[in-house]
């Protein structure tokens, strides 16, 4: 049963360690642009409408 | 800028799409067929076909044919466009393609040979195993080519995702296939009993976590925003789902060993870490289902949303169900029984099958350049896919209750109400058809599915290479850590993704294996006779443990129907170990002198002779076919090898000993009752060998103290 208080203890440190990771991630400006990256993925690569003769026989 | 133009490598896709939809049939109809023989015993003609050698091809099959190359699919057609470049060789993709179908194949050869290691989802042999790493280590370095040589500085979510399947199915695959190769054929697992149990639900759980579900959840991440042409709802949301999701994952498999012989604290931190799923899973659903806010008219209007908005909402429903499942008051009822079945095919029809749909419907046509050839059948399919889903999953949720509830169903007086387990058999056939039903519906759907495509890729033109163009990626100047930094930076990202991903098998694998407490050295047990492990080998071979478990729990019900609960010390020279995952059949830990050599006898040649009703398949060639006697002191040798203390003397002896033990049996086989013509065998007989087996299970503990005993007089 002593087991619990270590674990209890290992259980908030890896909680700590998370959460300071968490702050100085965001205090870094991993969060700082959440925008671009979902939308660029949208954006189809253009050339391919011009250039797509070779399948013309569509309906 | 410098624009650079290039081609994307559609070949490599479309040659993945048609291996994903061909597999997934195979593999569907192989479920079918074993879902009939389950109450239809008579269906399990010639030992190539029984269920015990069918249903790891089946597993096998949907998950490393069906949905892995589903996986590489998604991945080939993704990445390319992500990283705004071709794959990083075209000799690399091929090999790589190539190599997998081959792995496929060969295990579709080997399983229905009976060339088996008993571990779930691991059950292929060595030689396979090795050409599975290497394969996947092609796999691997192609698509870190790509992202080195990327045009788009900053990798995308789902990118992520593959980076961490990538490393976890490496580390998992290598550490549970670990095994002493006895020849060509046949190993054994370095790990014996409560280790290898371990070792295999850490990779079993974690197959689950990081085959089936994170290149998936990278799939969600593409190909959801992109049929529904709207960016992902939250992608600050994303970054937190995959931390906490690649941190916490590895860490829940000993939910799958709960009261047995896994130490206790292994068990809680299990426990502990599948009830936190709870929050990175949800986030990752909701991201995906938040993504069509406000434009939830386009999944009326197109199919493959429909196809993808089922698949993660059925993603959703299976990690609330599996967390709970872990909780050990409702773990006790569910484990073992067909509410297994059930939870896993709401996660395998669900999301792993509806989500590949959706994809190939998606991809077909982008890539042949055309429409889909029939919207109309694309929904019938994913009507009839929903109802055939749900009978199988409603049915089989009715089969796990029912019996999990009727075996710890006790009278008043406090026996056990069921005492024959043949009624908690019966009634559940019902369940069986109509799961077998669900499961024939949602096939129709897959070939439907298989038509439409072949019918789009008719009427359009395949476009091998794609042009596409974009800038080159410019020579970094010591720009300040700007945001998104971590992101754009691949070999820092791998590193700690690799990080995050080891921890927790290192905190719950390296106690068990390193500590001599979880491996008692003292001979609680005698290691196997040269019989009884041909035995065993049979068991393996003919796939027993698919129905049948070794485990018994601590709980009044199963300790009166089977014996005593097991123990650490059971299990102590079990190179594999067999505590199987299921009950179809009985717990055959203790079943040692419980019955006699003449019923074994009898029940294998025709179980409905002695248990009536009996869905148990025949197993006649065990009475034609003879062990391999060469190979015995091979096996030995390779025991002793991974610790199991064989003496010198007891392997030279074996013949001796094969012989003896052999004609014991036989012996007594004659002697009984009956008519002695009818119970003719000889010493070197596989039924010989696996009743030798069978009347071990559960004794050896007694035959140690009598030995000692011996020896003291």
């Amino acid at each position: 049963m002593e087991i619990i208080f270590l674990l209890i203890c290992i259980s908030v440190s890896v909680g700590l360690l998370f959460l300071m990771l968490f702050i100085w991630s965001v205090k870094n400006g991993q969060y700082e642009d959440c925008h671009t990256p979902a939308m660029r993925i949208l954006i189809e690569d253009c050339k391919k409408e011009e250039t797509d003769t070779k399948g013309e026989k569509l309906r | 800028m410098n624009v650079e133009n290039f081609k994307y490598d559609n070949v490599i896709v479309r040659n993945f799409a048609i291996a994903t939809a061909l597999w997934g049939i195979v593999g569907m109809l192989v479920g079918v067929i074993i879902a009939f023989q389950l109450p239809l015993p008579f269906l399990n003609q010639t030992e190539y076909l029984t269920y015990g050698r069918l249903r790891p091809l089946h597993t096998n099959a949907v998950i490393f044919a069906f949905v892995g190359n589903g996986v590489f699919l998604g991945v080939y057609y993704s990445l390319q466009r992500l990283c705004k470049a071709r794959m990083f060789s075209d000799t690399l993709s091929k090999l790589h393609f190539w190599g997998w179908q081959l792995i496929i194949v060969s295990a579709a050869i080997t399983l229905p040979l009976g060339l088996s290691t008993s571990k779930e989802y691991a059950e292929l042999e060595w030689p396979i195993d090795i050409l599975i790493a290497v394969v996947w280590v092609i796999f691997g370095l192609n698509m870190f080519g790509t992202i080195l040589k990327r045009r788009e500085k900053h990798m995308y979510v789902a990118i992520w995702f593959y980076i961490a399947t990538f490393i976890a199915v490496t580390v998992l695959h290598v550490f549970n296939s670990l095994a002493i190769p006895v020849s060509a054929t046949k190993s054994y697992s370095v790990y014996a009993g409560v280790q290898d149990a371990l070792v295999q639900w850490w990779y079993g759980h974690n197959a689950v976590a990081f085959f089936l579900t994170t290149p998936y959840l990278g799939l969600m991440y593409y190909f959801l925003p992109k049929a529904a042409n709207r960016p992902v709802f939250s992608y600050r949301l994303s970054i937190i789902h995959f931390w906490s999701l690649v941190f916490i994952y590895i860490w829940a498999g000993p939910h799958h060993l709960l009261y047995s012989a896994v130490p206790n604290w292994a068990q809680a931190l299990g426990v502990a870490f599948s009830v936190t799923l709870i929050a990175p899973s949800w986030g990752g659903m909701l991201n995906g289902l938040l993504t069509l806010r406000g434009a939830w008219d386009t999944v009326r209007e197109k199919v493959e949303l429909k196809f993808m908005v089922v698949a993660v909402t059925c993603y959703g429903m299976a990690t609330l169900e599996g967390p709970l499942m872990s909780l050990k008051n409702v773990n006790a009822m569910a484990h073992y029984s067909d509410w297994i079945i059930a939870h896993v095919h709401n996660a395998a029809l669900g999301w792993n099958g509806f989500l590949t749909f959706g994809v190939l419907y998606w991809i077909i046509p982008k890539i042949y350049n055309t429409n889909l050839y029939s919207r109309k059948l694309a929904n019938i399919h994913f009507w009839i896919g929903t109802l055939g889903m749900i009978f199988y999953v409603v049915a089989m949720y009715f089969s796990g209750i029912t019996q999990a509830l009727m075996w710890k169903e006790l009278t008043p007086d406090g026996v056990l109400k069921y005492t024959n387990f043949m009624q908690t058999v019966t009634q559940i056939i019902p369940m069986y058809y109509l799961r077998a039903i669900g499961g024939v519906i949602y096939l129709l759907g897959a070939v439907l599915m298989v038509y439409n495509l072949y019918k789009t890729a008719k009427q359009g033109v395949l476009l091998r290479e794609e042009e596409a163009s974009a800038p080159a990626i410019e020579p970094e100047k010591s720009e300040k850590m700007s945001h998104r930094w971590l992101e754009g930076k691949a070999v820092l990202f791998f590193v700690l993704t690799v990080l995050a991903v080891i921890i927790g098998g290192l905190v719950e694998l390296a106690p068990s294996i390193l500590s001599e407490v979880y491996s008692p050295t003292k001979p609680l047990v005698r290691p196997y006779t040269a019989l009884e492990l041909e035995g065993r080998d049979i068991y393996i071979k003919e796939g027993c443990a698919n129905c049948h478990s070794q485990s018994i729990r601590p709980f009044k019900n199963e300790t009166m129907r089977y014996g005593e609960y097991s123990q650490a010390g059971d299990y102590v020279y079990d190179h594999p170990f067999l505590w199987g995952s299921k009950r179809t059949g009985p717990d055959l830990l203790r079943e040692g002198g419980r019955r006699s050599n003449a019923w074994h006898y009898n029940h294998m040649k025709d179980p409905e002779v002695v248990t009536p009703n009996s869905i148990m398949p025949k197993y006649d060639w065990l009475f034609r076919k003879k062990i391999n006697v060469d190979m015995v002191k091979d096996k030995m040798y390779a025991l002793r090898k991974v610790g199991v203390p064989y003496s010198e003397e007891e392997i030279n002896n074996y013949l001796t000993s094969l012989k003896n033990q052999g004609q014991t049996i036989v012996d007594d086989l004659k002697s009984s009752e009956m008519n002695p013509n009818e119970l003719y065998a000889e010493w070197d007989d596989e039924i010989v060998a696996l009743i030798a087996y069978l009347q071990i299970l559960g004794k050896r503990i007694e035959n140690v103290d009598s030995q000692k005993e011996v020896k003291n007089d």
